[in-house]
């Protein structure tokens, strides 16, 4: 066991856990954040993605003891009113069926209209192969991320 | 209604959650299933398990709507309140949705068989209704003025002339006394602003934000954590365990039996590791030293089970379809084929893994939280388990991470509270993925024998479905009775349009010890392939269009012919594919409702398919919502892509090898189609199904492309696409 100062959603978190626990369960169990969802455990759904400085992780096989120092961002901190663009494309498309692989599907998409606000659909493929979807949303996934593209093409000025 | 059967007011409105005076409508359903009728409540309900006490509206305004059946990404949480909503005259965001959770009062609360809105679409519309008929009838007592002058709009009602107006909560207390109206008058069709129009699901938002609770979600005051070591060899009995490293580890707390109870009747034996937290639990049963005895089970291989059934297939078993003289037309046919198909068992593999939250507390009471597809269920289960009363046990159902037919299964819920009766505390029990994948219970497989013949001119005249199986009533009923033929799994094969005029189809059933339970469109989706791939070999055979030969067999008309008709258009189906690509049709009509679908597929140099396009024609009768049916039907061709040409489960010693998506893959987005989907709503007399019915034509119209791409007959799934 150890304290680990965490810092999610740009809030200070300090956590005594053994150092292997997955950042998975410091973020659902000990901080309370559940947006971030337990899929397979083994870096092959994508439902626990989070982002560590920006980029995103599968927090389910990431020792919390290598998450120390960095900027944690969830599902939850990635706006206060659903305004991400990537939000209000997922909602405009009605994309979630059952909606537990979401948070992982929306965290991937924002990685990847931050590093390529345009994405073609082959970088959309590349980008989101690694989020499994079991209600079969992934056409809408896509029509969502080329939505979210054009929103935040109109909102130039805006940092998302 | 007799006065000692009333519960008192106070407890109904906390049973409903609400305060203060509130104008409530229920629907009572009588013995006779076309009987149902609604009933005002508001002074107290019946105690009845048949009382279902739909729409509340309390005098602050607050109107809640009841969803009775839960939501597992189906989108009932839209559908069914939105029915209510419709007639009542108030828009999706002026309601509260509330989940039933398994009371006595809602009556059965399952999601399944597609059946959510076809079986309650004109009892919730007369719900809605009667409440908009009480409140404008309180509304013209109030102002004196004839009821007529009056109407309803947008959760007001308004009179006419002077334009005054009173909301419905204003409204509640006087529309509360009321008679309910016999018959109230429905809205016509045309007025429609819910119904039909793709209202946005109220779900989804939370969805959007991380903050729809799932069952893996819930928390409650003093609970632990626990993970289940079970056998993954199936019927293996628990010998002994050493437990010294795991108790060493810090948050473990405790380590107990633990037994799981499938379908009430199948025990298996588990070791349970309660801790301080999951990942402490997890570490501790990685920990633990079991002993199990296989008792022979760990020599049972797929390969050799399929064998057997392929031995089977030689007996004829039941017989069950008989018309015409289908021994005499094949024995006499110049032009006969036979095929054999068969298809894998696959998992259901919600993303949500199965998880409870139980809490067995003093006086043999039991509390649940679960994402399950059927509170009622869980219910009857941990009855039927651990024989604790129905009344003293509550069921709270949270959003379903996926359902797909394994969230009727309850056998999580009975194993949780059983744990946490052994710790004394509320326990959250939560299954690895690799629990989810191994331990089942699985679509069976079907294997089918099929016979076919045609007269000179190439017309069908003979045609034979043998289905070789497991059963999914003999694993599920204690009482299965062996002389009759299980009619789950021939699902369809004697019902479809096409006018054969000899046909004689066979069950022959196999003896399986491994759980299987129904999956998303149950026998349809497995049978559908074998049934719709054969008639297209009859097609080739008959040197015919396997559209138009299937057309050819529909003379009289029917919703197969309307779905295949349109299906040809839409698809564009007459204008040629350049070489190297290639174009299948299948339909299958079953209890939950009928799609019929094409595929395009490329075929690429060195073996490989890709599947291009998916069109899809959906016949409803009436549809609710068209965007969800259309997601719905997306959602069916992409698990109806992953059943035929990803990995299935498959045994061996005893036990998956499939253990997690590494290896029980799924389909990803790289590898999704475009899918166009076309509903048909011409307003028909039935209303059918959305959920389940996208899925079973999806096998054979992709295997029906692959052959006209490429002249490779599948007769066996999974199809690998990168060695075809």
């Amino acid at each position: 066991m150890a304290s680990f100062n965490l810092t999610i959603n740009n809030k200070p978190h300090s956590i005594d856990v053994d150092p292997q626990m997955p950042l998975l369960w410091a973020i659902r169990d000990f901080v309370g954040l559940k947006g971030t969802k337990f899929g397979c455990g083994i870096s092959q759904c994508g439902a626990c993605t989070v982002h560590l400085d920006g980029n995103p992780i599968r927090s389910c096989s990431y020792p919390i003891s290598a998450a120390v120092g960095k900027k944690i961002t969830t599902i939850e901190g990635i706006s206060e009113d659903l305004s991400h663009p990537v939000q209000q494309a997922w909602i405009e498309m009605q994309v979630p069926q059952c909606g537990y692989c979401q948070s992982g599907q929306i965290m991937a998409a924002v990685a990847l209209l931050k590093k390529n606000p345009k994405p073609k659909d082959t970088d959309i493929d590349v980008a989101m192969r690694n989020n499994i979807c079991r209600c079969g949303t992934y056409q809408r996934v896509r029509t969502a991320i080329h939505r979210a593209s054009e929103i935040i093409a109109a909102e130039p000025k805006k940092a998302f | 209604m007799r006065a000692t059967e009333k519960i008192n007011r106070r407890s109904f409105l906390r049973m409903t959650g609400l305060t203060g005076t509130a104008f409530i409508l229920g629907i009572y359903a009588t013995a006779n299933k076309n009987g149902n009728t609604i009933v005002n409540m508001s002074g107290g309900i019946e105690e009845s398990s048949s009382l279902t006490p739909y729409i509340m509206i309390e005098k602050n305004g607050q109107i809640t709507i009841m969803n009775p059946r839960p939501e597992m990404g189906q989108g009932t949480f839209q559908s069914l309140p939105g029915i209510i909503a419709e007639e009542l005259e108030v828009s999706m965001d002026q309601i509260l949705i509330k989940q039933t959770s398994g009371e006595k009062a809602y009556g059965r609360q399952v999601s399944g068989g597609s059946n959510s809105v076809r079986g309650q679409y004109m009892i919730l519309r007369k719900a809605g209704a009667a409440g908009r008929e009480m409140l404008i009838m309180s509304a013209a007592d109030n102002w004196k003025v004839p009821v007529e002058e009056c109407y309803a709009e947008n959760g007001k009602v308004f009179h006419r002339s002077s334009g005054k107006s009173l909301t419905y909560g204003e409204l509640a207390e006087a529309a509360a006394k009321l008679d309910v109206p016999k018959e109230p008058k429905l809205k016509d069709p045309k007025d429609f602003k819910i119904i039909g129009k793709s209202a946005a699901r109220p779900d989804i938002k939370l969805k959007v934000g991380g903050k729809a609770v799932f069952g893996i979600d819930v928390e409650v005051p003093g609970m632990v954590y626990a993970s289940v070591e079970r056998c993954p060899v199936f019927g293996a009995k628990l010998l002994d365990f050493d437990d010294s490293a795991t108790r060493k580890i810090k948050g473990v707390l405790q380590v107990v039996k633990a037994e799981r109870v499938v379908f009430g009747k199948t025990h298996y034996d588990g070791v349970a590791v309660v801790a301080e937290n999951y990942w402490a639990a997890l570490q501790g049963r990685k920990a633990l030293k079991i002993k199990w005895d296989y008792q022979g089970y760990d020599k049972f291989n797929s390969e050799e089970y399929e064998q057997s059934l392929r031995e089977l297939a030689k007996t004829d078993g039941f017989t069950v379809h008989n018309a015409g003289d289908f021994d005499k037309a094949y024995a006499e046919s110049e032009s006969k084929l036979e095929a054999f198909y068969e298809t894998p068992m696959v998992s259901h593999s919600t993303m949500e893994p199965m998880n409870c939250v139980a809490h067995w507390k003093e006086g043999d009471m039991i509390e649940v939280w679960a994402s399950s597809q059927g509170p009622s269920l869980i219910k009857d289960e941990l009855n039927r388990t651990l024989g604790v009363s129905q009344d003293n046990i509550k069921v709270n159902i949270m959003f379903n991470g996926g359902g797909f037919g394994r969230r009727l299964q309850s056998d999580f819920a009975s194993e949780a509270a059983s744990i946490s009766k052994a710790v004394g505390k509320p326990v959250k029990v939560i299954w690895t993925r690799e629990d989810d994948t191994q331990l089942g219970p699985f679509r069976p497989m079907t294997f089918s024998a099929m016979k076919g013949a045609l007269s000179p001119d190439g017309k069908a005249i003979a045609f034979q479905h043998k289905v070789i199986s497991p059963s999914l009533g003999a694993v599920r009923n204690t009482n299965y009775d062996k002389t009759k033929p299980d009619n789950s799994m021939i699902e369809g094969i004697s019902e479809q349009k096409y006018e054969f005029p000899n046909m004689k189809n066979h069950y022959v059933y196999s003896e399986f010890h491994i759980p299987i339970s129904a999956w998303r469109s149950v026998t349809s989706s497995t049978l559908a392939f074998a049934h719709e791939c054969f008639i297209d070999e009859m097609a080739v055979k008959a040197k015919k269009d396997p559209l138009q030969f299937r057309l050819d067999m529909l003379t009289k008309e029917s919703d197969t012919k309307k779905v295949l008709t349109r299906v040809k258009e839409l698809s564009g189906w007459d204008k040629p594919l350049p070489k190297g690509r290639g174009r299948g049709v299948a339909q299958y009509e079953f209890f939950a409702g009928l799609c019929a679908q094409v595929v395009e597929v490329t075929y690429k140099p060195g073996g490989a398919i890709k599947i291009d396009k998916v069109y899809a024609v959906i016949d409803l009768g009436t549809v609710v919502n068209p965007d969800n049916t259309k997601a719905q039907v997306e959602g069916g061709v992409v698990m109806g892509i992953v059943a035929a040409v990803k990995d299935g489960i498959r045994f061996k010693n005893g036990q998956s090898i499939q253990t997690n998506f590494h290896n029980n893959r799924m389909l990803r987005i790289d590898e999704m189609p475009e899918v166009i989907v076309d509903i048909i709503a011409d307003g028909g007399p039935t209303i059918k199904g959305v959920g389940e019915p996208g899925l079973p034509p999806l096998a054979p119209a992709l295997c029906n492309a692959i052959y006209a791409a490429t002249g490779k007959r599948i007769r066996r799934l999974p199809v690998d696409l990168n060695k075809v």
